[in-house]
């Protein structure tokens, strides 16, 4: 850790500049090492401790009270969990919906702030408002809004004569009700990245393209689009991660109902903790890490060789 | 310019230490200062209206009547949140001092021999029934004192409807249904039964309320299901007649419109003004009519689920909630505590559980009778009782629920679950449970 000074180093400093660097020691730090202590205590305590103890805790039954050590039994129930196939499919489902949502709407957005239109730092503002408010607010306000029999929004629907679907309660519906309120309070980090990369284009390669003639579809088409690449690929992994651990704002609205029809992983095991199982919850993180894991890092690599391509 | 290493290694210290002050600083407070005689002792109930009500006046005729104890109010969520709140207090040693809590299976999670004082010798005990002292025991000792009324999960249901109608109140489940469709035909818009999955627990009255039917035709069945056996099954009659019911309502549309959304206390509501006529449900929620519509309170009546004969048909009953001494209480706290406890159970404890929530069914010590003045449902209870058609609901007669069954019951009540594979999933639900638990044979 530290950066090997000498401790009576009276060397002068010439005939250290003069050496090559040599790795990690070669390494000059901007700040002292001791600067450093705080935050790997801080790390140490709140995030590697309960780590490891989890992949420990999730071998055991364990009830607060005492703790017993019986293998990977945690991980075969776990495995049994009669909801664990719906909650699987769901948890794609609503990962994949959200991201590509976000991909394709975030670069609309995008496209349509950064061009030249009528009170676009107001527009920039609206959009981007939802990612500050709480999530489980935002979950809160939309079970209110899209109530099936008392909420506004079908009884507006209703006024107009269209049909009112049970939003949160039609077990068709459910999941992707909250994937889309996902997306809308979720959109505007996408659009901001986006927003990023396009600006990020030198305009050089838009004039001399409209220099020789090509519209608006030909110039998003084979400049704006190869070249926000790295938006892209920052975008999709975010809110693919994202997607994939979601729990507050399904909680939110359905706490994985009606029955066991929005329940995703996250939510089987807040369930089982809610029950009391914590070992078998336990386990049940372990393995959603695992699957996050498994996911992403194909995920990561493909998108950053592409890029490498470019 | 050179540190010395030590200055370094001092430096880092004198860091560490500037970061860590504040943090001791917060676990510093706490320090009693009972000196001059004065005991206080703190108090934990749950956080809704009902429960803050009246553990407010407890507290206040208690320290009305001992001027040298000060009670201090704590609340925390009630549910499934509070259990596991509960669960980490009592194992930290963190808990207040007295607390108000569930019996039963609930009680039995807690580890009470670890946990608990030994309330066994206190004089109290004498006046409970022995029903209730089951259900806040181990095999070792008795660790609660009960708080409120017993109280039954049955069919609430609004007897002005029943009136105009002309029906009576049905003991078979054939005579359920029937009285159902004829509300559904003449009722001019009267939501025969409700149901309000928008708060989920509310949808498992179908199943546990039914329990009283299932030991009045196997007494034994409760304990074979402790044990796995394999024919104590909620896919095997007669348990299964819970889940077959619930779907059976629910495919011949005798729900209300909004049952997917509704919440318990808009049923209430709905259940007192006439709007829906029949409500399964527990009946110590007749405390939210009583809070919202007082006018109708006399309106509800209640009746047990039926079961598919008349002679099977009994009233389920769950025993009231208890209060408990944490065993990490000790010295003038620990005699203070227990003042308190007995103070509950007094007669001077029980004016003030009549005063603040009505009794929804027996009560189960002595010490306490009921008003005069108590919710008309109440002597339709006590007819169960004088009858012998009553049994206790399974919580408390066997340590296994499982946690899933209000998501299991919400699925079959909206169809979208057949009762089969409902009943199998919660006998899945249940194993897991048990083995939880550590129970043998599972």
């Amino acid at each position: 850790m530290t950066t090997a000074v000498a401790p009576t180093g009276a060397a002068p400093p010439a005939s250290r500049t003069s050496k090559p660097p040599m790795g990690r020691k070669g390494m000059k730090s901007m700040y002292p090492s001791w600067f450093y202590i705080p935050a790997a205590v801080l790390f140490i305590i709140f995030f590697a401790v309960p780590t490891f103890s989890s992949f420990y805790f999730s071998l055991t039954r364990w009830t607060l009270f005492d703790v017993q050590f019986i293998g990977f039994d945690n991980f075969i129930a776990f495995f049994q969990e009669p909801q664990l196939v719906t909650a699987f499919i769901n948890t794609f489902i609503y990962g994949f919906v959200t991201s590509a949502s976000k991909v394709v709407l975030g670069l609309a957005l995008a496209l349509l702030l950064t061009g030249p239109i009528l009170g676009r730092g107001y527009l920039r503002g609206v959009i981007f408002f939802p990612v500050l408010v709480s999530t489980i607010g935002v979950g809160f306000t939309f079970k209110a809004l899209l109530d099936p029999f008392h909420g506004i929004v079908n009884n507006v629907l209703g006024f107009m004569n269209l049909p009112q679907p049970g939003w949160y309660t039609d077990p068709n519906l459910a999941l992707l009700t909250v994937a889309a309120v996902d997306v809308w309070k979720g959109v505007g980090i996408a659009t901001l990245i986006f927003m990023a990369g396009i600006v990020a284009i030198p305009h050089e390669y838009f004039e001399a393209a409209r220099m020789d003639g090509a519209g608006a579809w030909s110039v998003f088409r084979n400049i704006t689009l190869p070249l926000v690449r790295p938006a892209t690929a920052t975008v999709i992994i975010l809110s693919l991660i994202g997607g994939l651990r979601s729990f507050d704002l399904i909680w939110a609205i359905t706490k994985g109902g009606p029955g066991f029809t929005s329940d995703v992983i996250a939510s089987v095991i807040y369930k089982q903790y809610q029950a009391g199982f914590f070992g078998l919850s336990t386990a049940g993180n372990v393995i959603l890490f695992i699957v996050v894991i498994a996911v992403m890092v194909p995920v990561s690599l493909f998108l950053n060789r592409k890029q490498d391509e470019l | 310019m050179k540190q010395s290493p030590t200055r370094r290694v001092l430096t880092a210290a004198a860091g560490l230490a500037v970061l860590a002050l504040p943090l001791a600083a917060c676990s510093g407070g706490g320090g009693n200062s009972d000196d001059g005689g004065a005991v206080e002792i703190s108090y934990l109930t749950q956080s809704d209206d009902n429960n803050t009500n009246q553990a407010k006046a407890l507290i206040e005729a208690f320290e009305k009547a001992n001027p040298d104890i000060t009670v201090k109010l704590e609340t925390q969520p009630g549910g499934t949140e509070g259990d596991n709140l509960m669960k980490t207090k009592l194992s930290t040693g963190s808990m207040e001092d007295v607390f108000h809590y569930n019996s039963g299976s609930l009680f039995q999670a807690l580890n009470p021999d670890q946990t608990m004082v030994d309330l066994s010798d206190e004089e109290w005990v004498s006046t409970l029934t022995d029903d209730f002292k089951a259900v806040v025991s181990t095999d070792t000792a008795l660790y609660g004192a009960p708080w409120g009324a017993s109280f039954a999960g049955a069919v609430m249901y609004n007897k002005k409807v029943y009136a105009d109608l002309g029906l009576e109140v049905p003991t078979t489940w054939d005579e359920f249904i029937a009285n159902s469709e004829k509300i559904k035909a003449e009722g001019n818009g009267v939501a025969p039964i409700i149901q309000s999955y928008g708060d989920t627990w509310t949808s498992q009255l179908f199943v546990l309320g039914d329990f009283a039917n299932v030991t009045a035709q196997e007494p034994e069945w409760a304990e074979q299901y402790t044990a796995n056996d394999p024919n104590a099954k909620y896919v095997n009659e007669p348990a299964f007649a819970g889940f077959a019911n619930q779907q059976e309502a629910f495919d011949k549309g005798l729900f209300n419109e909004d049952f997917p959304s509704m919440t318990n206390a808009q049923a209430m509501e709905a259940l007192a003004t006439g709007a829906g006529a029949q409500y399964p449900m527990l009946t110590a929620t007749i405390a939210t009519i009583i809070q919202n519509n007082p006018d109708n309170v006399d309106d509800i009546g209640v009746f047990a689920l039926p079961a598919a004969n008349a002679d099977d048909t009994a009233i389920t009953i769950w025993q009231p909630n208890a209060i408990y001494i944490s065993k990490a209480t000790e010295g003038d706290k620990l005699d203070a505590a227990k003042k308190f406890v007995a103070f509950a159970n007094s007669s001077e404890g029980c004016e003030v559980q009549n005063a603040t929530a009505a009794p929804a069914g027996p009560y189960v010590t002595t010490a306490c009778t009921i008003p005069e003045d108590s919710p008309a449902l109440v002597d339709d209870i006590q007819a169960y009782f004088d009858s012998g058609k009553t049994g206790s609901a399974l919580e408390f007669l066997s340590p296994i629920k499982g946690p899933n069954l209000e998501n299991i019951t919400v699925a079959v009540g909206s169809g979208i679950t057949p009762a089969e594979e409902g009943a199998a999933q919660y006998d899945d639900d249940v194993k897991k449970q048990a083995q939880q638990l550590g129970l043998p044979g599972w």
